[in-house]
């Protein structure tokens, strides 16, 4: 069985990882799936954390799970995929041991609610890209991200952040197709909301000028 | 009621129809029925064409900033340590 990782997200991916080398121990084999995929893998973290050092405590638990769990790795799924799913797991388990530590109101409500009604309707399109994308917008679509609930946020980081399809999205959080679509509507339009509000407020103080 | 209260409300209820099928829209996923539907919809209804332009905008600049954040030089030689990888580093 020689399974290549296709469509790996890193630079200077192009060379294929053999799975037949990682499973019988090769670890310069090992040493460049890390290589591939480490940024992605502490990005994807990042994002569901928000913190750099428990970012890191993933991403090293994820490469040590990896090894161990190589051995037994079927392929059913990619790779890249496979890692993605450990790295994700392992988040949302610190978020949870977070949550025992500080009572959460939001808990996972969003799987239960229908698609909230949009609210704030501005065109906020036509701003000027310096306006969109200078720190503090940049500094606030980070903020809005780490306000949704950590169900639409792996979601909506994997899908939309690191560009993961939705089949793989879904292999990686164990959803199906649907639920991850649901999701990430749901995550999208949230974020829109609080972009629009954030936006209207830098058009109106242009205006103002 | 006048005629363009109730005009209005049931353009609402289409609004709402129709939000379920904006996360396949945007995907360019949607059936090309429905695509004509919400197509037709917006031609009139000026909320729901800014709820997808700034939907559209929204997902561009987070795919924009994606690649923002990258791993710090020492997060990574950390991880080669822990996995003792350090012969293997390029």
């Amino acid at each position: 069985m020689n399974q290549n990782v296709e469509n790996p997200q890193e630079e200077g991916s192009k060379q294929e990882v053999s799975l037949e080398a990682l499973k019988a121990g090769d670890m310069a084999e090992f040493a460049r799936l890390v290589d591939i995929y480490s940024n992605s893998i502490y990005r994807v973290a990042l994002k569901i954390l928000n913190d750099p050092q428990d970012a890191e405590d993933v991403l090293q638990e994820t490469f040590i799970k990896a090894l161990r769990a190589l051995p037994s790795f079927e392929g059913r799924s990619s790779l890249s995929t496979w890692l993605y799913r450990i790295a994700v797991n392992e988040a949302l388990m610190l978020v949870r041991k977070r949550r025992t530590n500080f009572v959460s109101i939001d808990a996972d409500r969003d799987d239960e609610e229908g698609e909230a009604e949009p609210a704030e309707i501005v065109d906020w399109c036509c701003l000027p890209e310096g306006d969109l994308l200078n720190a503090e917008a940049r500094q606030f679509l980070n903020a809005a991200v780490q306000r949704l609930s950590p169900a639409l946020r792996a979601v909506f980081v994997l899908r939309d952040l690191e560009g993961l399809s939705v089949k793989e999205t879904a292999d990686a959080l164990n959803l199906t197709e649907t639920a991850v679509k649901t999701r990430l509507l749901r995550a999208r339009l949230k974020l829109r909301e609080e972009l629009s509000v954030y936006y209207a407020e830098r058009m109106a103080e242009r205006f103002s000028k | 009621m006048s005629d363009h209260e109730h005009k209005h409300e049931h353009q609402q209820e289409h609004c709402h129809e129709l939000l379920s099928t904006l996360g396949e829209y945007v995907e360019g996923t949607l059936s090309p029925d429905l695509c004509r539907e919400l197509e037709r919809h917006m031609k009139n209804c000026q909320r729901c064409r800014v709820v997808v332009d700034t939907l559209r905008k929204t997902i561009d600049l987070y795919h924009e900033t994606a690649e923002d954040t990258s791993m710090p030089a020492e997060v990574r030689q950390r991880l080669y340590l822990r996995l003792k990888l350090e012969d293997y580093r390029k």
